[in-house]
Parts: C-alpha cells; structure tokens; sequence
C-alpha cells in the first residue's frame, strides 16, 4: 500500500508566494533582499558580540552585552515574524461567487449599448459619512474590502494593505503591520545602542591606553565598519520608524498616505480615525490577532476538482489545520517548494518599479545578529 | 412545502443555486454581514429565522474584534513574549471562531438542513461572504 503524502491547499493556493516547512511559512517570490537584511543585522550584531562586547563588559557592565543579546533576540523574531507570516491575503472567489457578483453587477449596470465601454466596477459605500468607493479586482474576482489592495508583485488582495517590502521579503498588511512596526523600532534602538556603544568603546580605549589598539589589530576594523553601516542604518531606519509612528497615530496606511486619499482635499477626512492618537495606537497595535483566511495546511480532497465544498469536507480541513498549527514548532531550515529558483534581486529598484506601493515603505540595511532564534520564530500557520 | 433532509441527505442531493450574502461595511472594516433577505430563500425559510441568524453571527464576529480591556492585556503580554505566548495558547479571535463554527453547524442541522440549504462558514471564504446553498427540492431516498 502505498501511503500517499496528502497535498495540502497551499500548494494549489494561486498567486505568486513561496511556501515553506509544509505551508507554515509564506514570503513573496523575490528573497534576495531578505537575506541581505538578514545578513546585515546578523553580521553586524556579530562583530558586536565578539569584538565590542567582551571589553565593555569587564570595564563598564556585563548589563550592557545581556541587553543586547535580549533586544537581538527580540529584534530577529520580530523580523521573522513579519516575514513569513500571512499578511492577510484574501482568498480568491470560487467561480460560483464570481458568477454570482458578475450578475449582480451586469443587473446594476442595465443595458450597454455595443461598442461602448461599460461603466468602471465601483460599489460606493457610506463609512462613518463619508463615501468611499470599493473596486473590483479582476484577477481576484471579488470587490475589494476597504482599505485592501492588490499586490502585483505577490499577485494577491491584501487586506489593510501598507506596502510591500523587499527587505522583510513580503507585504505589510492587516495581520503583520504590528510585528513590521515592532521590528523598525527595535531595529531603531538595536541600532542606535550598537552605534552609541561602539563610539563608547573608541572613547574608553583612547582614554585607557596612550597607543591607540595596539591590542587586537583586528578592532578598529571591526568598529569602523559597525559605525558605518549602523549610521546609515540610523537615518533610514529611524525615519521609518517615525514615518509609521505618524501613521499609526492618523490610522492611516502608507497606501493611503501616497495616494492621498484622506489628504483633506474637498473636506475628504479618514473614516477609520477615531480622532484620536491613543485610541489609533491602541487599535493599530493592540487589536486581536486577526486569523489567516487562507488554511494554507488544510488537507486538500483528492477530487476536490470541483468547486463545490460541502460543508462536512469544509469542517473537516478546518478541523485538521488548526490543531496542527498549534503545535508546530518546527525548526527545520527553509525549504523552498517553489519550481521558481531565488532570483536574487537586491536593491530598492527592484521592488519600486512593480510595486504598488510607495519607495517609502522602503528600510535600508540594519544590524543584525546571528544564530538561533529558530523556535520562537518559525511557526507562521495561523497566526 | 420542502421535504425534510437530514445533512447527511444533503451530500447526495444535487445543487440547486447558491446564494452569497455580502458584507456590510458600513460600520467600517469589523466583519458584519448584510441582514438584507435574499430573494431566492423567501421561498425556503422564513425572513425573520434567517435574519436572527445573520444577527447572531454579526454578534459573534463582533465580539471576537471588540478592543477593549481584554484585547489589549493579551495584545501587550504577546508582545512583551515577543509573541512566542500563541505557541501555547489560542488567541480570543480563534475561540470566538470555534464557537462561530459550532453555532453554524447547529443552525445547518436544526433549522437549515431539513429546509434544503446549508450555510458555509465564511471563514471557508475569506470572511468575505456567507455561501448559501440551496439544493433541490425533491424527495430523499437514503440509498
């Protein structure tokens, strides 16, 4: 008897993810940046530990590295949470719906004549007085919810859609934008407490010993090229941080913020505001953890060909991927399962030119550190 | 009248039509579905039964996105674990999913399945519609 590994939904799922550890990880197609991400915050905190950390250690506080090592720790998860969790992609509709939603527009819309084009698909609605238009997407078959938008480089709905980012290698959206802006800040103090602490230690050896390091020649290298990259790092990671500080107190998202469609023009005010900042803030990063729609591990039926799910199949594969989520705590390495190869695209271009969002959301490299953080990090299913 | 079904009965019965009862977003982006009847059920099931199970599911969502005092001590305990507390313990949006779950399943079996329909959870859609199916009205033999 041959035992047959079930296909689970994410393989079918379309759009242009990449899927790893059996659908428990998701991340766009192009990782390049990603990496390079990872490799500057990992290689820099490194050089930290090894050559920065020991002398600050014995001459100031052995508080100084533990602290870092915790901000690290915290400053990774947040990163890898971002990454390779379900922005909060809406599902396709099943042909069914679709047909379903085309009827109903060709009954709004009446008769066109031939040879005209029909009207735009928009549905208006009326948010807290204020009208805002929902469009219809043609590849996802569905009216957008509002403020969800399509991805072309991902090539999905995105709910509460911020923008894509290259260097965490996924969107940003309703369910990670908290864990993306957790990440810029302790990426922010990371940084600016490796910076503030290596210039400490050039002060601390030229004021100790008249030679300048004549101890270990390998040092002063070390220090220079962590001071280079986290001052670059500071300007871009900071401002950033600040910029999404801004829009979380608007509740805004930068799709918005480009596009400038609460920008006040003809008296158009952000519905979603509750006017104000504590509440904003409150519901941007304290709200519920939304659940992912997708059932990436669902249990895929074998003639499930035909769009019709009933309703014992339907409760059944909910059944069997959430248990399994719960206790996956799988620290196997990333296994891509995508035929499409990395193509290893770094640089802001890249992401700016198909992107429907802004350069803005774009975070320049920041100092990162090794190893590790393995099991807290990858268990990306519902959450 | 339609015969009455058992769901087991319903996996052998052909489909009919569906029907999809869109969201509401008029009180902004919380997960609430439109109340308004649909015109192919009116022959099915009474307005006022399909209504009250709209409403209780709007309540439900509701109470699964509610920011209150609740929402935000688990918010900042997750983060303050750097979220790794949700490998051990269900989020309040997932119980209030579970409950969804068994509330619609309850519904299907008491009152939809005997009229010839079946509610889709519309977590199975995306949260975007609730899925009608209406299947045909004949008699069921169980062979």
């Amino acid at each position: 008897m041959i035992i047959r590994k079930p296909t689970r939904k994410w393989e079918k799922l379309p759009g242009k993810n990449t899927f790893c550890c059996d659908g428990r990880v998701m991340m766009a197609r192009q990782k390049g940046v990603f990496y390079l991400t990872l490799f500057l915050i990992v290689g820099t905190c490194s050089l930290f530990f090894a050559f920065e950390c020991p002398y600050l250690a014995v001459h100031l506080s052995p508080a100084i590295p533990v602290f870092a090592v915790l901000l690290f720790i915290f400053v990774m998860a947040m990163l890898l949470r971002t990454s390779f969790s379900d922005p909060g992609v809406l599902p396709r509709a099943l042909p069914e719906e679709a047909n379903f939603i085309e009827m109903e527009i060709e009954a709004a819309n009446g008769n066109v004549l031939a040879g005209q084009r029909p009207p735009p698909r928009i549905k208006n609605v009326q948010i807290n007085n204020q009208i805002v238009k929902l469009k219809y997407c043609y590849t996802c078959k569905i009216f957008r919810p509002p403020r969800a938008s399509h991805c072309s480089i991902c090539d999905n709905c995105v709910d509460r859609f911020d923008h894509h980012c290259p260097w965490v290698g996924n969107c940003v959206g309703k369910r990670n934008y908290r864990y993306f802006y957790l990440f810029t800040l302790s990426l922010s103090l990371l940084t600016i407490y490796i910076f503030a602490f290596n210039i400490v230690h050039v002060v601390l050896r030229e004021y100790r010993s008249k030679k300048m390091f004549h101890v270990d020649s390998l040092t002063p290298h070390c220090t220079v090229l962590e001071v280079l990259v986290c001052f670059f790092t500071i300007w871009s990671v900071v401002g950033l941080t600040g910029f999404h500080t801004y829009l979380i107190s608007l509740n805004q998202t930068t799709n918005e913020d480009i596009k400038g469609s609460w920008s006040g023009k003809n008296r158009v005010q952000n519905p979603y505001s509750h006017k104000n900042i504590i509440k904003n803030c409150c519901e941007v990063l304290c709200s519920p953890t939304f659940p992912s729609v997708l059932d990436r591990r669902g249990v895929m039926l074998e003639d499930s060909s035909s769009p019709t799910h009933s309703d014992a199949s339907a409760a059944s594969t909910h059944k069997s991927s959430n248990p399994v989520s719960q206790t996956t705590k799988s620290s196997a390495p990333l296994i891509p399962n995508e035929h499409t190869p990395d193509e290893a695209k770094p640089g802001i271009g890249a992401g700016t030119q198909k992107s429907t969002s802004s350069p803005k959301g774009e975070k320049p490299p920041s100092p990162t550190s090794p190893n590790a953080v393995a099991p807290a990090v990858i268990k990306e299913s519902t959450h | 009248m339609a015969e009455t079904h058992s769901l087991q009965d319903l996996r052998q019965a052909a489909v009919a039509s569906k029907v999809f009862v869109q969201r509401d977003y008029t009180s902004g982006t919380i997960c609430k579905f439109q109340t308004k009847f649909p015109a192919e059920l009116e022959s099915r099931i009474d307005k006022q039964q399909f209504e009250e199970t709209i409403q209780t599911l709007n309540n439900l969502y509701a109470e699964a996105e509610k920011l209150g005092g609740r929402s935000y001590l688990e918010g900042c305990l997750a983060c303050l674990t750097a979220y790794t507390i949700f490998l051990c313990m269900e989020t309040h949006y997932e119980k209030v999913l579970k409950k969804i779950a068994k509330y619609i399943q309850e519904q299907n079996e008491k009152i939809y399945a005997p009229l010839g329909l079946l509610l889709t959870d519309p977590i199975e859609r995306g949260l975007r519609v609730v899925e009608i199916t209406i299947f045909e009205d004949r008699s069921i033999g169980s062979r």
